[in-house]
């Protein structure tokens, strides 16, 4: 599904991304975990494409299209979703208006009507219940006065609306407590089908444990420098990256 | 829309005993307080007993011929005098400014004093007349280089003449040319010509004009490429004379990739009538350069009644000119009768960057006008304004300010944020921002917010202990903290007395 | 003197007109207001203020006046469809300066509740309008108000006694009608006594592709615990220009709202002054203005705090795009002994383009300590975050920077307080910066 071969990208001027190969099939879960500094928020920020980001070299493919040429809203059009690590806050523009017109643009993209207001609302209604999202902050505008954990529910429920083929879940783990971590990884969980894929981004094991990876790959310095099963995850939660940087002679 | 709670603080604050008494205290307070500060004297009010020769009050071309014959000037600097003069002429007082100025008889004023004339300048530490150097010993600004403040170089400068300059030598040895304006203009009359007037054109405006015309001494400041100024440079301003003008003129010019931090005090003897101050001062910041400007400004404001006091006009701009140049303002305001300042910034370079930071006092029948303008005309610029106004007894604190981006200033950035703090009821604290905004990449961003010392503060420091007088020391200088970090180190304390001596108890 | 000699000669040869078409209480004030006229001038972009906006320019084409009171040509009802759908509002026009009473809306409105022209009205219960008229809208500073007070000859009146409250909103369209370049001075009254209550919603159509230019003075009297709404929306033409001044005086525990929109015009000036004289007292000033091309809008407001407790929140917003000129200056004065006072004013712009250009000056002159004042303005453009965030849910970026100025301006438009016309400034605004509205909505002319 996703094809990313030699991915070098840099923000003013400065490289962050040295090379990355990374392939997700259709279906898999792909959990990307490593230290801070190293370069995960980029890589989710250059797929969706971010225009603070220069792809200075390499290719991603997206179901065979060329993700690169692409603008941010027609990745978003073919099936890609980034759940945002800081989901900015829009005040004036109502969730209502926002994800009509989200969910209608897409349907443009893919030469179907648009839905009537009625249809639209028990869409909203039907997903709104998938991670237990409150009637009266989908009444708010966009993540306006949202608390962490609302902020990231929403960013699911936005997720469960726009039914994308390859999830990106950037630090969907960081600020949320127990509860909520739990209500955001089984909304993620009910949404996953087999035709579905799931890119998870965390410095921490403990969303893993709700949202079992099948490959664990781990980012330093700009490379993806050891790939492997789940097992890895837990290896790193018990022994930290020191290990790593020592494998790479550092 | 918020609700307008009626019952107000004043309901609550009847709920409870304990804020019942703070409340009175507050009201009581003040009352002795003010008392206590009008008695308190302005520590810098002495004279001088030393002979000074004075030229006749009165301002025509022959007085302005005079004093550039006295300094022995070129021609062309009496020709840029003269021209200024002219212009002046017909020029009429600016009256847009939050001030009420009586009116100002420009002929009743003498326009040269000079304490030293006895000597004819003093050459070194031996000649200057004793009575000087204990004025600026008195003054705390020792002129004996063995005495002086580690790291300080002084230029001090009473009436119109440049008392003595320290550390001269030992700057020169980096090529720092640090000097009165006078001797530049004798000793490096190139760099004088090419920089007087290139910032504020003689004709800028009514209190420029009569300066260009009448300067007398103040300094000047060279730092060559790629110089770091290894000591603060500081000149130490002082009126001595009678019905006297001051007209100082400062100019510094900061090669590329130089760096500079120059202060700038100054104090007047107490007197019943009200003495002009007019000057200009020039700074050109050339690439990748640095000059950080500080005044502590402590003119005496008249007394408690309002009489006497300096009118302290004074026209201060900077250009970035260079590439990735910068130049931050510091001011400390607590002096003066009238304050009419807006020490500005062009910038002009692209990647420039200017900061205006400022503390504002102002007691009894102060007025103060004061604040920047920030012109961006290059590219990704940035300026931060940061000014704070205390108003205490019947004085009058406006903060007035220009944030312009030029349609060429492309990603221009402005931050501005006006804080004033009223203490008591018969003051005033006033905003003027004006932003004028050319460019669509520009984002520029003002706020302000006026307050006073709330009862709650007040009342917690009392039941710790700390007595209002000191709770409200305490209260105004973190009030003005970001300011007051900005300065170095000699001076930050320096302000922070000077802040609590103005305003002890001047809260009602 | 070039500008101002034209009306000086207009009012010196036709006083005896102007008078004879208008009623004594407002023929009163002539004389005084024309030497106060020659004595100021038309002020210059010197005063401070008036600094953005020249006017003696604007004051200096050749414009025709209607002051033998002709009957103009026009029903309004056939050509004007309402604009604001499911409101249901009394609708009144005035016709250039006259007020339309040909056919007035049916139903009545409650005992003792005053409707309709000026002039009549000051003919009829002088002493009434001779309580109110030129109180609060002095001539002796500022000239424009001084030509309207020596030309005006008619307008409106809204007079609502103690406690009424008139349940339905008024709804008054100000037709601008003329065949040849014309000059309209309307003059607009309105007194709430104690604890009334009124809705306003005053619009300004322009029908004819002539040039325009009005001046428009408001007198606002808000009674002790009255509650006021006054809603003005401005959809004219390139070639309009428009001088309104806007007093409002309230007493205690009164509440006022005032929201000027400019949602098309040519060039327009708004003074807006508030001076809250009783305690408890509260007025929501809010103003909006949506400008493209060679548009100029300049608003100018003054609130005075003359007394304690009283509560002033502002809001403006401009969106300039093209070559457009915005400004806006605000002072907001709370004089000694106004403690507890409350004030808040905030003043936010895009520029779209290099050419747009905005000028804001929001100004506090406080003499009291005991009071929360806070002012910002902030010229800007859109939150890129927020941007790219719209974009990666799939909305194409020009749709994404469509609803992001919606909700810029929805801020104004929330505040209003009829559900209807607030539905409607939505879709206006939205029709407006798709460029679907273009020219007058709502005229025959136009449409």
């Amino acid at each position: 599904m996703l094809e990313i071969k030699d991915l070098h990208a840099s923000i003013n001027g400065k490289e962050i991304l040295k090379g990355i190969n990374l392939s997700v099939k259709t279906g898999e879960v792909h959990a990307i975990m490593g230290p801070n500094g190293s370069g995960k928020s980029t890589l989710s920020n250059v797929l969706v494409g971010h225009p603070a980001y220069e792809v200075t070299k390499g290719t991603v493919t997206f179901d065979g299209k060329d993700l690169l040429t692409l603008s941010p809203e027609d990745r978003s059009h073919e099936g890609l979703f980034l759940s945002f690590q800081y989901p900015v806050e829009i005040p004036g523009v109502s969730m209502v208006n926002f994800m009509r017109t989200a969910v209608n643009e897409q349907r443009k993209y893919k030469g179907l009507p648009a839905l009537s207001a009625s249809e639209f609302l028990k869409l909203m209604r039907e997903k709104r219940a998938v991670v237990e999202l409150d009637n009266k902050l989908a009444n708010r505008s966009v993540n306006e006065g949202f608390s962490g954990g609302e902020k990231k529910r929403n960013e699911i429920f936005q997720m469960a609306m726009l039914e994308p083929k390859l999830s990106i879940l950037d630090e969907t783990d960081s600020g949320l407590d127990i509860d909520a971590l739990r209500i955001v990884a089984e909304g993620v969980n009910r949404l996953k089908t087999p035709e579905t894929s799931v890119l998870v981004i965390t410095h921490y094991q403990r969303l893993l444990d709700y949202i079992k990876p099948d490959v664990v790959h781990v980012l330093y310095k700009g490379r993806i420098v050891k790939t492997a099963g789940p097992e890895l995850a837990l290896e790193l939660e018990e022994k930290g990256y020191d290990w790593i940087k020592k494998e790479l002679g550092e | 829309m918020r609700n307008n709670n009626k019952s107000g603080m004043s309901a609550e604050a009847r709920e409870m005993d304990g804020r019942q008494t703070a409340k009175r205290k507050m009201e009581e307070e003040p009352n002795r307080l003010i008392k206590q500060i009008a008695q308190e004297k302005y520590k810098y009010g002495f004279t001088t007993d030393v002979h000074t020769e004075v030229i006749e009050r009165g301002l025509n071309e022959e007085v302005v011929r005079l004093i550039s014959a006295k300094k022995r000037e070129p021609e062309w600097l009496l020709e840029f005098r003269l021209k200024a003069f002219r212009h002046w002429q017909t020029m009429e007082m600016p009256a847009w400014a939050h001030l009420t100025i009586p009116e100002i008889d420009y002929q009743a004023i003498s326009y040269y004093a000079d304490p030293t004339a006895k000597k004819k300048g003093p050459k070194s530490m031996d000649e200057v007349d004793p009575e000087l150097i204990k004025t600026f010993d008195k003054l705390g600004i020792p002129l004996e280089e063995r005495m002086a403040l580690s790291g300080v170089a002084v230029d001090a400068v009473m009436d119109s003449i440049s008392v003595k300059t320290t550390f001269k030598e030992t700057l020169m040895e980096k090529g720092i040319i640090f000097c009165s304006i006078s001797e530049a203009v004798r000793e490096h009359p190139d760099l004088v010509k090419t920089y007087l007037g290139s910032v504020v054109p003689f004709c800028d405006n009514f209190f420029a004009a009569l300066n260009s015309a009448v300067f007398s001494d103040g300094s000047f400041v060279y730092i060559p490429k790629g110089v770091r100024c290894p000591m603060e440079l500081s000149t130490y301003f002082r009126i001595n004379a009678a019905n006297t003008g001051q007209f100082e003129r400062t100019l510094i010019v900061a090669d590329d990739d130089s760096y500079v931090s120059y202060l700038e005090g100054c104090t007047a003897p107490m007197r019943d009538e009200n003495q002009l101050h007019a000057a200009i001062v020039e700074i050109v910041v050339h690439d990748r350069a640095e000059v950080k400007y500080s005044t502590v400004q402590n003119w005496y404001p008249g007394d408690v009644e309002g009489k006497g006091g300096v009118y302290n006009f004074v026209t201060k701009r900077g250009h970035c000119r260079g590439v990735d140049s910068k130049l931050s303002w510091t001011q400390v305001e607590t002096g003066s009768a009238i304050t009419w300042k807006y020490p500005s910034c062009i910038l002009g370079g692209d990647n420039s960057q200017a900061e205006f930071y400022s503390v504002a006092v102002t007691n009894n029948y102060q007025q103060a006008d004061t604040g920047t303008k920030m012109i961006h005309i290059g590219k990704n610029t940035r300026s931060t304004i940061i000014s704070k106004g205390i108003s205490a007894g019947k004085s009058q604190n406006s903060y007035r300010g220009l944030v312009r981006v030029a349609e060429k200033a492309d990603n221009a950035r402005n931050y501005s944020q006006c804080d004033s703090l009223l203490l008591g009821s018969h003051c005033g604290a006033h905003t003027f921002p004006y932003m004028d905004v050319r460019n669509e990449t520009a984002i520029v961003e003002h706020e302000a917010t006026t307050s006073k010392i709330s009862e709650d503060q007040l009342f917690y420091c009392n039941q710790r202990g700390i007595p209002t007088e000191d709770a409200i020391g305490l209260i105004v200088n973190g009030y003005a903290k970001e300011v007051l970090n900005k300065l170095p180190m000699e001076f930050a304390v320096e302000a922070q007395k000077l802040l609590t001596v103005s305003l002890e108890g001047s809260v009602g | 003197m070039k500008a101002e000699q034209q009306y000086i000669d207009l009012f010196t040869q036709y006083e005896g007109m102007i008078n004879q078409h208008s009623a004594e209480v407002m023929n009163h004030f002539r004389r005084q207001a024309f030497e106060d006229f020659c004595r100021l001038g038309f002020p210059t972009r010197k005063q401070e203020r008036y600094k953005y906006t020249d006017m003696a320019k604007l004051f200096l084409p050749d414009y025709g006046l209607n002051l033998n009171r002709l009957d103009i040509p026009v029903n309004p009802y056939e050509v004007f469809k309402c604009d604001v759908p499911n409101m249901s509002t009394a609708l009144y026009f005035v016709v250039n300066d006259a007020f339309y009473s040909k056919a007035l809306p049916t139903g009545h409105l409650p005992e003792g509740v005053l409707l309709g022209s000026l002039r009549e009205m000051a003919e009829q219960r002088p002493e009434l309008v001779a309580r109110y008229y030129g109180k609060l809208a002095g001539t002796s500073k500022d000239a424009i108000v001084a030509l309207n007070t020596m030309l005006a000859q008619d307008g409106l009146l809204l007079y609502v006694p103690k406690g009424v409250v008139l349940e339905k909103p008024i709804q008054l369209v100000n037709i601008l009608r003329a065949d040849v370049d014309f000059m309209a001075n309307r003059r607009v009254l309105i007194v709430l006594e104690e604890k009334a209550q009124a809705k306003l919603l005053v619009c300004d159509h322009a029908m004819d592709r002539v040039n325009f230019l009005t001046t428009q003075v408001v007198e606002v009297f808000a009674g002790a615990g009255s509650t006021f709404d006054w809603y003005e929306l401005e959809e004219t033409h390139n070639a309009t220009v428009r001088c309104s001044n806007l007093f409002v005086r309230q007493e205690s525990d009164s509440n006022v709202l005032l929201n000027g929109m400019t949602l098309h015009n040519g060039i327009t000036r708004n003074t807006t002054e508030v001076i809250l004289t009783g305690r408890g007292a509260e007025v929501n000033l809010l103003g909006m203005a949506i400008e493209d091309k060679q548009q100029r809008v300049d608003n100018h407001t003054f609130i005075d705090h003359a007394v304690p407790d009283c509560t002033s929140n502002e809001l403006f917003k401009y969106v300039l795009d093209d070559s457009a000129v915005g400004a806006f200056a605000g002072k907001v004065l709370v004089r000694e002994g106004a403690q507890h006072t409350s004030s808040r004013q905030t003043n936010r712009n895009l520029c779209a383009t290099r050419e747009a250009r905005m000028y804001t000056q929001p100004q506090l002159e406080i003499y009291a300590d005991d009071v929360k004042c806070s002012h910002g303005a902030t010229v800007g453009q859109l939150n890129e975050d927020a941007l790219f965030y719209m974009r990666q849910r799939g909305i194409p970026q020009k749709e994404a920077r469509l609803l992001l100025m919606f909700a810029f301006v929805n801020e104004v438009i929330d505040e209003i307080r009829l559900e209807a016309l607030k539905n409607r400034l939505h879709h206006l605004v939205e029709k407006r910066f798709r460029g679907e509205l273009n020219k007058c909505q709502g005229c025959a002319m136009c449409k």
